[in-house]
C-alpha cells in the first residue's frame, strides 16, 4: 500500500517531550533506560512522549493511534510547537522545526501546517465564513480574495449556504466540518488532525472519516491523525503508530499490527478487532497454480494441467494476459473426447471477479454461491489470484488464533 | 521590643515626595479643574429638559429598551424638579472622567496580568490592598498632591474604582477556552492578532461586567469625595448630615440612585449581550 518510497514530509527523531522543571535531569535518566514511573517519583517530571521515531510520506495518511495518556496529543502538539519539545528532531520538508525561531515558526504555521481540533475550536463569536477565513486573514490576505477560498473550502466539506450562521447554530459534525474548512482554506501541505472525529456520534463519524478519505483521494495532503480507535486508525491510516506510555510500540500497515502485532500489549489491543472487515481479497487469495492461453491452448493442454495440478477449474487468458473466462475439467474432457482443439465453444465467460481491496467480510456473501473459485482481478483485468473457500476460511481462522493467543 | 516604625516611614516618604514632586501634581490639578470647568459648563449649556430628553434618546439608542428610557425621562425630570440639576451634572462629570481614567488605567493592567504570569504576581497583592484599604486612607495623603478639591476626589475614586476594571479584565482573557487559543496558535497569529481577534472579543461581556462595577464603585465614592470639596450630590449629603436635615439628604440620595440605575441599566445591556 505504502511501500512506494516516497519523499517524507515529515520526519521525527527521537523525539522526547518532559513536563516539569528538571527536564533536563529526568532526560539523562530516560536516555540511561530509567522507566517512566521511577522517573516521576525521582525528578517529579512526567514523560509525554519518549524517544519517538517516525516519517510520514507525502500523501500519506498515518494514523498515531493510543489510549489517553499514551502521549499521542503530545506528540502532535509538539510537530508544530504548541508545545516545546525537550529533546529531539522535528523536520518538515528537511527544515528542523525544533530551532526556528518564534517569527520563522509562525510563517511554517502558517504555511505548511493546518490543524484540525478534538472539540472544534471554532471562534464562537466570528460567522462559519469568518471561522473558515480565520488562516487566511492571519495571512493578511484582502477581506474579498480570502472570503472567495473560505467559501470554496466550506462548499468542499458540503456546507455552501451556512456561511452567515454562527457557530452555535451548528451540529457538531457541521461544526468539525467547519474546522476542517479552516485547516483546507489555507491549503496547507500537512493537515494535522487530533482526535478530531472523536467528538462525535459514531454514525457521525462514520460518515466524516469517508468524507476525509474522499478528499483526500483528491487533495493528497499528508496527515497526521491523532485517534485513540482502533477502527478508526484501521479505516483511515495507510500506517499506524501504536503507541503506549509516550513510546512508540509498533509502526506498521494495518494488516502488519493486525497479523503480526510486536507484542502482547498490540495484540491485546486489537484483539476484539473484526478481522474479516481488514483482511482484504488480496491477503487472503492464493496464486493461480495454473492458467490456459485462448490463443495457445485446446481442451487437451487445458485438461493436462488441472489433472497435473489437481484442479477442477482453470481460467483463460486472452494475449494481454487478461482474463476472459474460465473451462471445467468436465467440459474439457468431454471436448478432448470429441476432438474439439478449441477453447471457444466450452469457456464459460460469465464468472464473478472481486478486486484486489475487497474486504474479507465481502467475500463470504459472493463465495457463498459461487460455483467457480473466485479470480482477484486488477483494474487492468490480469488475474492477480484466486480465492478458494479453503484458502479464505484458513486465512480467517490462522488470523483469529494469533489475534486470541 | 522596639516599635517597627511602619506609620513613620510612610510619612517620611509622603512628606518627601510632596516636598519635591508636589510642584507637578499641583500643576497637573491646576490643567484638570479646568477641563472639569469645561466639561461641566458644557453640560450645563444644554437647558436641562433639552439635556433630559436627549439622555433618554441615548439610552434608548444604547439598550434598544423603552423602559430605560422612560427611567432616565421621570428619573432627570425629578432630579431636575428636586433643584438638584446643577450637583448631578456635577456629580456625573466627576463619575465620567473618574471612571474612564479607572478603566484606561485598569484595563490594559488587567490585559498584562491575564498574559503575564509575572505581572500577575505583582497586581493581585496591590489589589487586594487597594480594595481592602478605607478610601479615608488615601484621601489624606491626595490633598497635599492635589489640594482640596475636585482632583484629590477624582484620584481617590479612580484608586477605589479600578480594581474590578483589573481583576475581571484578567478573569475574562484567562477564561477564553485554551483549545481556542491553540488554535489561534496553531493558525501562525501572532501575540497582537491573538488578542484582537480571539481574546479581547470573548473577554467583552466580561470586561464590561468591570465597567459596570467600576462605575458603580466611582458613584459610590461621591459622598466620601464630597468630604474633601468635591461638591456634586455627594456634597448635597454631606451637607445634610452636618446640619441633621433629613429630607434634603434623602433627597439628594434620590437622585445618586436615580443616576446609578440609569448609567448600571445601559452598562449591563453591553455585559450580557449575546456573543
Amino acid at each position: 500500500m505504502s511501500e512506494t518510497p516516497r519523499e517524507p514530509k515529515i520526519r521525527v527523531e527521537h523525539l522526547t517531550k518532559i513536563f516539569g522543571s528538571k527536564s533536563q535531569e529526568a532526560l539523562k535518566l530516560l536516555q540511561s533506560g530509567v522507566g517512566k514511573d521511577e522517573i516521576l517519583e525521582k525528578t517529579g517530571c512526567g514523560v509525554g512522549v519518549a524517544d519517538a521515531s517516525f516519517t510520514v510520506a507525502s500523501g500519506e495518511i498515518v494514523v498515531v493511534m493510543g489510549l489517553s495518556g499514551s502521549g499521542k496529543s503530545t506528540l502532535v502538539r509538539c510537530i508544530n510547537r504548541l508545545i516545546e519539545p525537550t529533546a529531539g528532531k522535528i523536520l518538515i520538508d528537511n527544515q528542523d522545526i525544533t530551532t526556528l525561531g518564534m517569527e520563522e515558526l509562525r510563517q511554517v504555521r502558517l504555511s505548511k501546517l493546518g490543524m484540525v481540533f478534538q472539540n472544534f475550536a471554532l471562534f464562537p463569536h466570528r460567522t462559519v465564513c469568518q471561522n473558515a477565513e480565520y488562516g487566511l486573514e492571519i495571512q493578511g490576505m484582502d477581506p474579498a480574495k480570502r472570503r472567495e477560498k473560505a467559501i470554496i473550502a466550506l462548499e468542499q466539506v458540503g456546507l455552501k449556504g451556512w456561511e452567515e450562521y454562527y457557530p452555535v447554530n451548528l451540529s457538531g459534525g457541521m461544526q468539525q466540518r467547519v474546522g476542517l474548512a479552516r485547516a483546507l482554506a489555507l491549503d496547507p501541505d500537512i493537515l494535522l488532525m487530533d482526535e478530531a472525529f472523536s467528538a462525535l456520534d459514531p454514525l457521525i463519524r462514520g460518515d466524516m472519516q469517508d468524507e476525509l478519505i474522499n478528499l483526500q483521494s483528491k487533495m493528497q495532503k499528508t496527515i497526521l491523525f491523532i485517534s485513540h480507535d482502533l477502527d478508526e486508525a484501521l479505516k483511515l491510516g495507510d500506517r499506524i503508530v501504536l503507541m503506549k506510555d509516550g513510546a512508540i510500540v509498533q509502526i506498521g500497515t494495518a494488516e502488519q499490527i493486525l497479523t503480526q502485532p510486536a507484542n502482547e500489549y498490540v495484540s491485546r489491543f486489537v484483539e476484539n478487532v473484526d478481522i474479516t472487515k481488514v483482511l482484504t481479497a488480496e491477503s487472503v487469495m492464493i496464486k493461480p497454480k495454473a492458467v490456459v492461453f485462448l490463443s495457445a491452448h485446446g481442451p487437451k493442454s487445458a485438461l493436462r494441467f488441472m489433472q497435473k495440478q489437481g484442479l477442477s477449474q482453470i481460467f483463460v487468458h486472452d494475449e494481454h494476459h487478461k482474463v476472459i473466462g474460465y473451462v471445467t475439467a468436465d467440459t474439457a474432457s468431454e471436448a478432448t473426447q470429441r476432438g474439439e482443439t478449441e477453447l471457444h465453444h466450452i469457456m464459460q465467460t460469465d464468472f464473478v471477479s472481486v478486486p484486489p481491496d475487497t474486504p474479507a467480510a465481502d467475500l463470504i456473501p459472493i463465495m457463498a454461491n459461487l460455483s467457480h473459485p473466485l479470480p482477484v482481478v486488477s483494474s487492468e483485468g490480469k488475474l492477480l489470484g484466486v480465492i478458494i473457500r479453503g484458502s479464505l476460511l484458513a486465512a480467517l481462522a490462522e488470523r483469529g488464533r494469533t489475534n486470541n493467543a | 521590643m522596639p516599635r517597627i516604625p511602619i506609620g513613620a516611614t510612610i510619612e517620611a516618604i509622603i512628606d518627601f515626595l510632596v516636598t519635591h514632586f508636589s510642584f507637578l501634581t499641583i500643576a497637573f490639578t491646576r490643567i484638570m479643574e479646568n477641563v472639569i470647568r469645561v466639561m461641566e459648563n458644557g453640560l450645563l449649556f444644554l437647558p436641562p429638559w433639552l439635556f433630559i430628553i436627549a439622555a433618554a434618546g441615548l439610552t434608548f439608542w444604547l439598550t434598544k429598551k423603552r423602559g430605560i428610557a422612560i427611567f432616565t425621562l421621570l428619573g432627570l425630570a425629578l432630579i431636575w424638579n428636586m433643584g438638584l440639576w446643577v450637583p448631578t451634572i456635577s456629580t456625573i462629570t466627576l463619575v465620567l472622567i473618574a471612571t474612564l481614567t479607572a478603566l484606561s488605567i485598569g484595563i490594559p493592567i488587567g490585559i498584562l496580568a491575564a498574559l503575564n504570569t509575572g505581572v500577575n504576581r505583582v497586581v493581585q497583592p496591590v489589589l487586594d490592598v487597594m480594595q481592602t484599604m478605607p478610601a479615608f486612607v488615601y484621601l489624606i495623603p491626595a490633598i497635599p498632591f492635589f489640594g482640596l478639591g475636585k482632583v484629590a476626589a477624582i484620584f481617590a475614586t479612580v484608586i477605589f474604582s479600578m480594581p474590578p476594571a483589573i481583576r475581571l479584565t484578567c478573569l475574562g482573557i484567562k477564561q477564553v477556552p485554551r483549545e481556542l487559543v491553540e488554535c489561534a496558535d496553531a493558525f501562525g497569529s501572532n501575540k497582537w492578532q491573538k488578542l484582537f481577534k480571539l481574546q479581547l472579543p470573548l473577554a467583552t461581556p466580561t470586561i464590561m461586567a468591570g465597567v459596570n462595577q467600576t462605575v458603580m464603585l466611582g458613584l459610590s465614592m461621591v459622598v466620601i469625595a464630597a468630604m474633601i470639596g468635591a461638591r456634586g450630590l455627594g456634597g448635597e449629603v454631606w451637607r445634610a448630615i452636618q446640619r441633621l436635615q433629613m429630607g434634603s439628604g434623602f433627597e439628594a440620595g434620590l437622585g445618586i440612585v436615580i443616576v446609578a440605575i440609569i448609567l448600571d441599566r445601559v452598562l449591563q445591556h453591553y455585559g450580557t449581550k449575546k456573543r
